[in-house]
């Protein structure tokens, strides 16, 4: 039996009463709940949210303008409301028809009654997780009091390390990283919009640029400007109610003849804190999308590029070898799709 | 103010249960599941990992299958919930009851209201046309007696008294 720690529940109908609401002592965002009510059974706090204190939870339940999804093609983007479940952006007909390896990681996540609860907002702010940290506090004790993480001082991922080495595990990052989304974020002073890559940063205890008080209302995704493939595969223990153990999201721009590589956008998870984008790829533009060599070259340099961290089961070795398998995998499934 | 002390914390709630409205008073850190369990005395949604992993807490939720688990009570205030107690009408089972006899779907029966729950909530998402998308939209509750094969041949026979209705 897990015990939920005592806290209050406010529920505000707007963006601007959620920030109000967020200026409290101890103010957290729920949404779907389906992190933070886990996080809060097993005891887990975060640097700025101590576990020993009790929280306000500021449920975005009411909030229905956050439930949106919208294709704005004057500005050219799809609108993505924060507040819109893991099974409405899996299933939305405009996302599977533009961004198919969107509608794949939102239908990845968990399992489908945790993807009618889930956010994709939610899904974004996901907090970081490793073998060591998302465990009750019984087992958490018995390993000798916790880690950087939780109630401990050390890490057991990294002997010595000094900086938490958490595990970005959403399946949604990667993919929008690779999109070149951007999120909207509201807060005290006001709203503001960065590209969602720069949100992340390499720090397991607080892994998003969130300013204090701000709360995630939408997300942008740019509508293709010409041919695309795209695809997001993951490899988990059991297929579902699984993090991933390695994540891998793939874009293809294409020249007009649909066969020609443009450009390519390659974006790691579950690393370290932050997912990561492969550089060194322009061996491929101007080859076919077709050609053995394109799936090789992104494997190999996807081999070479990523280096997990024992912070999630299996191997990090193992995990290594099979991010090089999974991307030529991803390659082969898009080209055979044709 | 904060100060942790939320003793008399109580909210009164309102939730439609099974078709008729009850009114409750729960505490904020009271899950659904745990309302529907302690407060209502609806035990047959089960509680097994309570922490998302499992699905045996798996109920309806405005039509859609939700982890009671993971829900605050308070947070589903006004919201339409559908238990196992609340499938049959009368003497006349639902369905999926029927099919799970027929089909001996289950063992010891810990999962078997969670099954049965997310079975209606994918019936009426019509997404599931195959064996494979039924075990794929079904991964959400695990049977660790393992009578997958059973349950998913219960699902194909309720699926086809759902369309020839």
């Amino acid at each position: 039996m897990l015990r939920l720690p005592q806290f209050e529940v406010v529920a505000p109908e707007s963006v601007a009463d959620v920030v109000t609401a967020l200026q409290r002592p101890g103010a957290r965002i729920v949404a779907g709940g389906t992190d933070i009510l886990p996080n809060l059974k097993h005891h887990l706090g975060t640097p700025q949210h101590p576990a020993e204190l009790p929280p306000v939870l500021v449920s975005l339940s009411r909030v229905t303008a956050l439930r949106g999804v919208a294709l704005d093609e004057a500005a050219g983007v799809l609108r993505v409301g924060a507040g819109v479940t893991l099974s409405q952006l899996s299933e939305h007909p405009e996302v599977q028809a533009r961004f198919p390896s969107l509608s794949q990681s939102a239908g990845a996540v968990a399992s489908p009654p945790i993807r009618n609860m889930g956010t994709i907002g939610g899904n974004v702010n996901l907090d970081t997780r490793c073998r060591y940290v998302n465990q009750t506090h019984f087992w958490r004790e018995a390993l000798g009091g916790g880690c950087l993480k939780s109630e401990g001082n050390v890490c057991h991922v990294v002997p010595g390390g000094r900086n938490c080495v958490a595990a970005m595990s959403s399946d949604n990052v990667p993919v929008l990283i690779s999109l070149d989304a951007t999120i909207v974020q509201a807060g005290p002073e006001g709203v503001r919009e960065l590209p969602i890559e720069e949100y992340y940063k390499a720090d397991g205890l607080a892994h998003t640029n969130a300013k204090p008080g701000e709360v995630t209302t939408e997300l942008r995704v740019p509508l293709p400007k010409g041919p695309r493939r795209s695809h997001y595969i993951k490899w988990s223990v059991r297929k579902s109610i699984d993090f991933p153990l390695v994540s891998v999201a793939l874009r293809f721009d294409l020249e007009a003849d649909e066969a020609t590589v443009a450009a390519v956008k390659v974006v790691v998870g579950v690393l370290g804190s932050k997912p990561r984008t492969l550089g060194k790829l322009d061996d491929v533009v101007g080859k076919k999308f077709g050609d053995p060599a394109v799936a090789r070259t992104v494997a190999d340099a996807a081999y070479a590029q990523c280096k997990p961290l024992e912070n999630v089961p299996y191997e990090a070795a193992y995990r290594r070898d099979m991010i090089r398998v999974y991307t030529r995998r991803a390659i082969e499934a898009m080209a055979a799709a044709e | 103010m904060n100060d942790g002390n939320y003793n008399d914390a109580c909210s009164r709630i309102t939730l439609r249960v099974n078709g008729a409205a009850k009114q409750l008073d729960v505490s904020p850190w009271t899950t659904l599941l745990d309302a529907l369990r302690e407060q209502l005395h609806l035990t047959g949604t089960k509680k097994g990992c309570d922490h998302g992993q499992c699905g045996a807490c798996t109920v309806l939720v405005d039509g859609r299958r939700s982890n009671s688990c993971l829900s605050l009570a308070i947070m589903r205030d006004g919201a339409e919930v559908t238990t196992i107690e609340g499938l049959a009408e009368g003497q006349a089972l639902h369905p999926l009851q029927q099919a799970f006899i027929d089909h001996d779907a289950f063992q010891c029966g810990y999962c078997t209201p969670g099954q049965i729950c997310s079975a209606v909530g994918l019936i009426r998402e019509g997404r599931a046309r195959t064996p494979d998308e039924i075990r794929e939209l079904m991964s959400g509750n695990i049977c660790r007696c393992g009578a997958y094969p059973q349950i998913v041949a219960a699902i194909e026979q309720a699926m086809g008294h759902e369309e020839g209705r």
